[in-house]
């Protein structure tokens, strides 16, 4: 089992570097940094344009191989992930960013996920009752809906409350605000502050999550092994939980590793949203302001955030799937 | 089907099927019965059915073209010349979330049929194939995968020329990127299925891997593929509406309802009225193709509790 997951983990950490260098290839070929000056009024030199994209090496006009030496070099012997086309520094910015957007992310896809696979489990054991049938049809709006309007939905809830009760229980300007000093403030200020945008990506995990579940499940619990668990006198709810379930959370985790990639989309909604300075805000401001460098710092986020994700599912699929687990067979997951 | 010899007979279905000739049911009888059964995938069909007749017979439905402009009337609220209110530019909402509803629609079917397709072929071969077929696919999915694809088609969309093939531009980065999830999966399936003994029978009746492959495994998933299929309609048009939000989608003055809900929800609480068209639409849709999608699942599970006496 060890050597399974080592063997994972290698293999991811070669995707990320391919990953990245792609992205790199995109991002220098399709954004054009020049562009930025030569809409500047007064026009700029040209002669200046170019020394200044050349000094952060952003350059067409040098060979696309060099830039690439150039910029690879940089991140293995100094961790330096270059410069924006306006000279800022990307690792400042990502320095600055990165933590907000692992709190929305891990918060929200654990959450979503474990949701989900309760709500997707319980209604599977109760195909065609009227709880599923509510269940299901809330798990069908939930998707259904674009995530930027179950946002916008609760903000306006969330204001709607505030009003009402005259608090300010919900928070939805920014990671903080005004607090007293009181032991524990601090925490309390971030958390009211991170509970709507948590709350909406909890919501889309969930509903994504409970299909998937209920759709595996229904098939596990069909299947020959549950009947023989069933004959040999287990009870409905542990031949459910020991041998159904078990048995479907493994397609089911394969899924959970790439639902992460979907939840850092999310995450840009909500930063943008919520106002949060996080990666997703940042990627977004990089293509918009022709940033190579930043696009590719945070596509670089975005793998390892789903590389993470893929190995925790093949730490589950490790644990649940006794064929990994006695180290017998190579072709499952 | 031309290499019918004899040694195949006994796989073919028409033989069982003539013994019980008096009470025949067709399985696409069957599968319409027990779809019937389920009121919210019934109800999803027809509107699915009434938006797709809306969005082909369109632009008669309204004296405005979508990308006429009435210059009497800029962001006005619904009246009786605009039954839907107008856009920032003077453009008709009833409309535009006609025109957005028909491009929305095309985006959602392409881009579903063909990432389907290709996740069906691409995860079957690889599991029929093994060996090193099955790890380059294997790399290449978990490749694409790793690299953020949202930001990519986004990098990508938004620094093409905005003409009118735009969106087919659109349509290929969306299948390029959103085949790659359902392969997996089909591949998980598909070597569950390559063991059973009648694809073993066929292998050993001389029939080639590819035709075991289109014949005999892809129909014992086809469950999985459908419904695959209707949520990738949906997930294409919902990701097309991601990259609206954000400026990246079908570029105007062409207009999709992503791109009609992401300009709408920007200022919703002032002018709710170029928001509230396109989120009803693009809600009924994508809600509908994804009743259907389950009602389908119900009626080609053979073991489903409701599929009953049919």
């Amino acid at each position: 089992m060890g050597i399974f997951l080592f063997k994972r983990f290698l293999n991811y950490a070669v995707l990320l570097v391919v990953a990245v260098n792609l992205s790199w290839l995109l991002a220098a070929t399709q954004l054009d940094p020049r562009s930025l000056y030569e809409v500047a009024n007064p026009p700029i030199d040209p002669v200046s344009i170019e020394n200044n994209l050349r000094s952060r090496n952003l350059s067409d006009a040098v060979p696309l191989h060099q830039r690439w030496l150039v910029w690879s070099r940089a991140i293995v012997t100094e961790w330096d992930w270059g410069q924006s086309p306006r000279g800022s520094r990307v690792q400042d910015e990502i320095d600055r960013r990165i933590w907000v957007s692992v709190r929305l992310i891990t918060l929200g896809s654990l959450l979503g996920a474990l949701l989900g696979v309760v709500i997707g489990t319980w209604t599977a054991a109760r195909q065609y009752q009227l709880s599923d049938k509510m269940l299901t049809f809330a798990a069908l709006l939930g998707l259904s809906v674009p995530s930027f309007v179950i946002a916008s939905v609760l903000q306006i809830m969330a204001t709607w409350i505030n009003e009402s009760t005259g608090t300010r229980f919900f928070e939805f300007v920014g990671e903080t605000g005004s607090h007293g000093n009181g032991f524990g403030a601090e925490f309390v200020d971030r958390l009211q502050h991170l509970m709507l945008p948590t709350l909406a990506l909890t919501i889309l995990g969930a509903a994504f999550f409970s299909r998937i579940q209920r759709s595996i499940m229904l098939d596990s619990l069909s299947s020959d092994y549950v009947r023989t668990a069933r004959a040999k006198g287990l009870r409905k709810s542990q031949a459910i939980i020991r041998h159904a379930l078990r048995m479907s959370l493994i397609p089911t985790s394969t899924y959970f590793a790439f639902s992460v990639a979907t939840l850092f989309v999310g995450a840009a909604f909500m930063e943008i949203l919520f106002s949060f300075h996080g990666m997703g805000s940042y990627a977004v401001s990089s293509i918009l302001g022709q940033d190579v460098h930043g696009v590719v710092a945070t596509a670089a986020f975005g793998g390892v955030c789903v590389l993470l994700g893929a190995l925790l599912a093949d730490l589950m699929v490790a644990w649940l799937d006794p064929r990994i687990r006695l180290g017998s067979a190579a072709r499952v997951g | 089907m031309a290499d019918r010899t004899p040694i195949n007979e006994p796989m073919n279905s028409t033989v069982v099927d003539e013994r019980a000739a008096p009470a025949r049911t067709s399985r696409a009888r069957l599968l319409w019965r027990r779809f019937l059964r389920n009121k919210t995938a019934v109800v999803g069909f027809v509107i699915i059915a009434l938006l797709i007749v809306t969005a082909i017979i369109g632009p008669w439905l309204s004296p405005w073209a979508f990308d006429e402009v009435d210059r009497q009337s800029y962001l006005k609220p619904p009246s009786l010349s605009h039954p839907l209110g107008t856009s920032q530019s003077g453009r008709d909402m009833w409309a535009l979330t006609l025109h957005g509803l028909r491009k929305s629609l095309i985006i959602g079917l392409v881009v579903a049929l063909l990432s389907t397709s290709i996740a069906a072929i691409v995860g079957a071969f690889a599991a029929y194939y093994g060996g090193w077929l099955e790890r380059f696919a294997l790399w290449i999915i978990d490749l694409l995968l790793v690299i953020p694809a949202f930001l990519l088609i986004a990098m990508v969309a938004s620094n093409t020329s905005a003409d009118q093939s735009s969106w087919l531009l659109l349509v290929f980065l969306l299948t390029f990127f959103g085949w790659m999830l359902s392969a997996r999966v089909v591949r998980s399936l598909s070597i569950s299925v390559r063991q059973r003994e009648f694809v073993t029978a066929a292998r050993y009746m001389g029939l080639s891997g590819p035709k075991i492959i289109i014949r005999h495994m892809l129909p014992n998933i086809a469950s999985l593929l459908i419904i695959d299929a209707t949520l990738n309609v949906s997930g294409a048009i919902l990701a097309e509406t991601s990259l609206a939000y954000f400026g990246f989608g079908v570029q105007p003055p062409d207009t999709s309802l992503g791109s009609l809900l992401g300009d709408g929800a920007r200022q919703i609480s002032s002018f709710p009225w170029l928001f509230a068209g396109p989120a009803v639409v693009i809600v009924l849709l994508i809600l509908s193709v994804n009743a259907v999608g389950d009602g389908l699942r119900d009626a080609f599970d053979p073991r489903s509790k409701a599929s009953g006496m049919a």
